[in-house]
Order: C-alpha cells, then structure tokens, then sequence
C-alpha cells in the first residue's frame, strides 16, 4: 500500500492540469473549502425511521466540480437532493442542519423554494425531458421565471442554452420536434441545456451518465468541463473513472456518512481512510 | 467404483425430458387455450343472442305503415271561419274530411257501426297531418289531393306481419274486417311501409304510431350534461389534491376506502338521497334534469376519480421531478405538466362514467323522470325523462306496437353507448404515452 497506482489516481494527476478558478483548501476528512459556493454542516436526513445521512458537513467550491462517490445507497443522493430541497417532496423525510447558498440559509423558512430551484439547477439519473418539442423543453424555465420578456428574447436564451450544453449543432434543424425522440445522450445533454436555461448558480447531476452508452458519457463529461467557467457543479456518480476525470474535488460517501473528501487528487492517490482506500481500488462497493 | 457411480445417481436428480412429459406439457397448454376460447365464444354468443333479438324485435319500428287517402278539405267541413291564414287554420278540425275520404275508398261500408270501425283504421295523427300540410300551402283547400297519412297501430301490425291470420277471430288482436280492408287496401297499392320520422322527432305518446323518443333523448343529453359540468370539475379536482398534494395518512385512506366504496353503492341508493335532500329539503324541481343531473353525479364522481387518480399514477415521477427541478411550484408541475399528461386517461374515465350515467335508470325513477312527456324540455328545470326510463315506460305499455318500438328505443341508446366508448378508446389510442 506504499505506491497506490490505480487508474484513477493518473486521470486525476492529469486533472490537476487545469484546477478550477476556486482555490480549494484542504481540511483534513472535513471538506471544507476556501472559496465555498455552498457550505453545509452537520447535515441529517431521516427517511421515516431510517436514518439516511448523519453529519454531512461539506462545501462545495464555486466554479469547481464536486465528484460524490460511494456504493450504492450511501446517501450521496441524498445529500445532493438536500441542495435544492428536491427531498422536500418525499413522504416522511426529515432534514436537519444547516445548508447555505451564498451565506444564505436554504432551509430558512422566508426562503421560497421555486428560487432556490432556480439558483441552483438539476440533471438527473435519467434523462427526462419533457414530452414538449425540444424548443418547448429549453423554454419552460426562462418561461416560469419570467427571464425573457419577448419572443426574441426567449429564443436568444434557447439557443444559447443549447449551444452552452453542445446540442445547438445536432438539434438546430427540428426544434420543433419532441424532445423524447432524441437519442439518451442528446435527451441528457437536453436535460441540461433546459437546467442552466434559467441561469443557476449551482447545477447539481444525480449520476448523469449512468443511462448512457460510453460515447454519450465522453460528450457529456467534455460538457461539464466546460460548464465549470460559469457554474458550480456537485456530480454524483458510480463511476470512479469519471469523478478522477471530471471533478477537481471528491467526497467519499459510506454509509450515510462522508467518510472523506478532499482534492480529486489527493483522494484517489493518497485516501487518508481505510474505507476509501477500499472502495477506490475495488474491494467493495 | 460401481458404489460411486450409484451415489452419484442418488444424489443429482436429472430433469425429466422424456416425449412422454413433454406431450403432456403439450396438451396441458392446448387445453388451456381451448378453455380461453371457448369462454370468448361463450361470451361473443350472449352479446349476439341479446343484440341479436333487440335488433330482431326493434328494427321494424324504423317503419311505419302508412295508407294513401284522396282528401278534398272544403272550409265548411273543416270549420273555417274567415281567411285561411295560419292562425285561423290552426283552429280547424280536418277529422271529418279525413272520415270521408276512408268512407270513400269503402263504400261498401254502411251502417253507423261499421263505419265507427272503419274509423278506427287510421292514426289520429291523420287529420293533423294534412292540416299541416294545408297550413303551408291553402291553395290545396277545396282541391283534392293524394295524402299518405299513418295508419292505426294495429294496421301497421298487420302489415309488418305480426298479426297471425290462422288464429280464431275472437283470440286474434284484430277483427276480420280490419284484414279484409288492410288486404283491399295492399292489393289496390294504397298501403306501403315509410321510414318512420315520427319516431325521431315525436314524444312520448299513447298512440304507439305517434310515439317518438326526442323528448327523452333530449332530456338525457340535458341531464348528462349537467352531470357532466357537475361531475368533472369535482372529481378532477379531488383526484389532483388526492394525487399530488394531499398527505399520506389516516384520513386520506379513510378518504380512498371510502370512495371506493361509494363506487359500489347501489344506484338507487343515490336516487333515494336525491328524493330527500335535493328535491325535499332543498326544494329542486322534481322530474326535471336538473336534479336527475345531480344525482347522476354523485354516482359517476367515484368512478371518475377513481380513473383519474389511476391517469395521475401513470405520469412517471421523473417528469414531476424534472418540472421541480427547473423551479417550477407544485401547482405549475401540476397544471403544466401531469394534468395535460393524464388529460387522456381522465377523459376515458370521464366518458365510460358518463356512458354509465346515460344507461341509468333506477336513481332517476325516485326523482320523478319517470314521467309521461309529451313536450321536448327547453331547459334544466323542465319536466323530461331519460332514455332507459323512456324503455322502461314502453316495456310496460299493453300495445303489441311498443313491444318494437322498446327494442328500438334500446337500439338508439346502445347506439349512443357505442358512440362513447368508441370515443374514449379512440382518445386512449391517439393520445396514449408510453414511457
């Protein structure tokens, strides 16, 4: 265990290449971050009597990708969920903590949660546009929000979402065609595009690629490379390969709690937790 | 070594593949299909044999026997006073011009007895028919002119064939001289069968020839139509806060169990709530569409919430989590996104409840609808009766003439029964998702 060369570690080495504009600061198991975008403490979540996440306290850097990695039903979605209170429509689920965006407490009750929704997007697991046409699906944000006030404008705002999420080129000829008739890659890069239509601040991605076949999943981590200049961006995914290659920041979920985080770098090639260690090269997960 | 190959035997049982077992499984499964057609055809059989005798009884009535008459309408025998102007023809009575021509065509008929019989021969629609007739044109007055006018019931009997000659005189419906006339009459080409308008665009009457179903078509599509904008809102509304937005806990089961439950009330339970509440306590018109149309959708709502709630269910959570996630409130994921989704699946449910309120007749016989209506309702509140309840009058009338007018009038509803599940098929197939 002296010399760990796992495949991740060289992805993420080569990562290190490009960081983020973020500075990010390394406490120890704690993620905390320098320039955080958002920060939480002592996060729990209880689903009925179960009790989902215990103690997440993690920050996520502004204008960096933040990988969750861990074995199925860790919680990491569920920590991502708490970001833009998309658990607040669960049956029977309880959060406790503190969440902020900005030094602004997302569980304030003065706080309108169609805001929060709108200053901090979502991706998720699998690709679900609306049954609309294409043009339809990027609009109904910027609609709801009233960020465009005439045809113009609105159109202005499709196109340059489509063209941000790499899908201007492929869809330009049928916007008018329903956006369920895209393949699942150009359906997710879809989904993305209609996410940062209303400009979030954050975009959250409950492990985007898992639908898609290896091309698709190429394209789409291209993307959230280049988002990055714009957005913060927290990730979810199973695949260990992808947090090494996407994200400049990586937290390692295990039973519900946040065994360790830190720089992608740093995690994948000198985990400081037993646990990790093991999940990293394969021994559980 | 012979031992090792036995415990080998003993301990791993090998699957049987003998033909024997594999002829069996053969024709267990033949046999299973053999039952699952023979209950189809079972079932395709009872639907022929009940559509089949409906058809075979009701189709005749689309017919009326009518007879040609030569009338020539003086003023004086019609009791004109003044100008033939609409307004004073109106006041006219053309029953006598319409004896004399059938005493014509019979003048081998004498006797006051005989001739009172000979009456009896046409419709009493006769002399208002050609009153009609003279009133759009008053030249005809005091000319004489062919008219084909309806025969009596009884005649349009004998002609359709239902009469049976061989019977004695005194067990037969009708006398000897009615067959002789009937027989005169075909033989001179005075008698024929016409498509019977009178039956689309007359009312409830004691003369089966003048009878129609207007007035009961029209109350039903008044009271489905009440039922209609009562119902809808309601039931939708109810399964959207069931679906979306209530809580899940005791009183919402308590809530489901119930309209469950409510969807197996028996109809005339609702007629009976309708007769006290509706009508007695809070003073509706009774026998009018208006209150049928209320108590049609106490019955109707479960079934339509229920269908709703199921069309709501089948909206996938994704498309409610992709709507929430681009910030849109839950009433906008609502009406933006699963209400349109499952629009088609509530409107099949809203139809096949509706259809189901249109067959109804127990409820609406507690109301009043069961009620002899010879003017078409104009409005909710007007006195009307509802096709089935129309059946129902029919089926119990004496004349041998309503027996197929009964079965006519069924075949008019099914035809509208047809009309609307074929419609809410059709809408589930044009506008069905699958995700």
């Amino acid at each position: 265990m002296t010399e760990l060369q796992t495949p991740m570690a060289a992805e993420a080495a080569k990562n290190k290449k490009q960081p983020g504009k973020g500075e990010t600061g390394a406490g120890p198991a704690a993620g905390t971050s320098k320039t955080p975008k958002m920060t939480s403490r002592d996060v729990n979540v209880h689903y009925g009597t179960a009790h989902a996440l215990r103690g997440i306290s993690l920050d996520v850097g502004v204008n960096e990708v933040t990988a969750l990695i861990g074995p199925s039903g860790c919680g990491k979605s569920t920590y991502l969920r708490c970001l833009n209170r998309m658990n607040d429509v669960i049956e029977g689920c309880r959060i406790q903590g503190e969440v902020k965006l900005d030094d602004f407490d997302i569980y304030d009750p003065s706080l309108d949660v169609v805001q929060l929704r709108a200053r901090v997007g979502m991706v998720f697991q699998k690709p679900n546009p609306f049954p609309k046409s294409i043009y339809d699906n990027v609009a109904y944000g910027p609609r709801i929000h009233g960020v465009a006030n005439t045809k113009d404008e609105l159109e202005e705002v499709v196109v340059n979402s489509l063209q941000r999420a790499g899908l201007w080129d492929e869809v330009k000829d049928r916007l008018s065609l329903p956006g369920t008739g895209l393949s699942g890659g150009q359906q997710q890069r879809l989904c993305i595009a209609r996410a940062i239509a209303v400009s979030p601040e954050v975009i959250l991605m409950d492990e985007p690629c898992s639908a898609l076949d290896p091309i698709a999943t190429a394209k789409i981590e291209e993307l959230i490379d280049e988002l990055r200049a714009n957005y913060t961006i927290v990730i979810v995914t199973h695949n260990m390969q992808q947090a090494a290659r996407v994200s400049q920041r990586t937290a390692f979920f295990h039973l519900g709690e946040m065994v360790e985080a830190g720089e992608t770098e740093a995690l994948f090639t000198n985990p400081k937790d037993q646990r990790t260690l093991g999940y990293i090269t394969g021994r559980y997960g | 070594m012979s031992s090792t190959a036995n415990t080998a035997d003993v301990g791993m049982r090998r699957p049987d593949l003998s033909a024997q077992r594999l002829r069996k499984r053969y024709a267990a499964e033949r046999r299973f299909r053999l039952y699952g057609v023979i209950a189809v055809v079972t079932a395709i059989g009872m639907l022929a044999v009940l559509l089949g005798s409906i058809v075979q009884n009701g189709y005749s009535a689309f017919w009326q026997t009518q007879m040609k008459l030569t009338v020539t309408p003086t003023a004086e025998q019609i009791g004109l006073e003044g100008q033939p102007t609409p307004e004073n023809l109106r006041d006219t009575n053309f029953r006598p011009v319409v004896y004399e021509a059938l005493f014509q065509l019979f003048p081998e008929v004498t006797g006051e007895q005989a001739r009172r019989q000979l009456r009896g021969f046409v419709s009493g629609a006769a002399a208002r028919d050609i009153r009609e007739q003279v009133i759009e044109n008053p030249s005809l007055l005091g000319t004489s002119f062919d008219v084909w006018v309806k025969t009596d019931d009884k005649i349009d009997m004998l002609h359709k064939g239902y009469v049976d000659r061989a019977l004695p005189p005194d067990r037969r419906l009708l006398d000897t001289e009615f067959i002789q006339w009937h027989d005169q009459l075909d033989a001179r080409g005075r008698v024929e069968a016409f498509f019977n308008t009178t039956f689309f665009t007359g009312t409830d009457s004691r003369e089966p020839e003048q009878a129609g179903i207007l007035a009961a078509t029209v109350g039903s599509f008044l009271t489905l139509f009440v039922t209609l904008l009562l119902s809808f809102p309601i039931a939708v509304l109810a399964a959207v806060y069931l679906e979306e937005f209530a809580p899940k806990n005791k009183a919402t089961d308590l809530i489901e169990v119930n309209i469950n439950n409510l969807a197996a009330v028996p109809s005339i339970v609702y007629g009976l709530l309708g007769l006290a509440v509706v009508i007695n306590f809070f003073g509706f018109p009774r026998s009018s569409p208006l209150v049928g149309g209320i108590v049609l959708s106490l019955m109707t709502l479960p079934t339509i919430i229920i269908s709703a709630r199921s069309a709501l269910r089948a909206v996938p959570p994704s498309i409610r989590e992709a709507a929430l996630g681009v910030g849109a409130s839950r009433i906008q994921t609502v009406t933006h996104h699963v209400l349109p989704l499952s629009l088609p699946g509530i409107l099949t449910g809203t139809i096949i409840g509706m259809a189901q309120a249109l067959g109804e007749t127990a409820p609406l016989l507690m109301v009043g609808m069961v009620a002899f209506i010879v003017e078409v309702p104009t409005s909710v509140t007007d006195p009307s009766t509802v096709l089935p309840v129309q059946v129902f009058l029919w089926s119990t009338s004496p004349e041998r003439a309503f027996i197929e007018k009964t079965s006519a009038a069924i075949m008019v509803l099914l035809a509208f029964l047809i009309a609307m599940n074929a419609t809410a098929v059709l809408l589930r197939k044009q506008f069905e998702r699958r995700w």
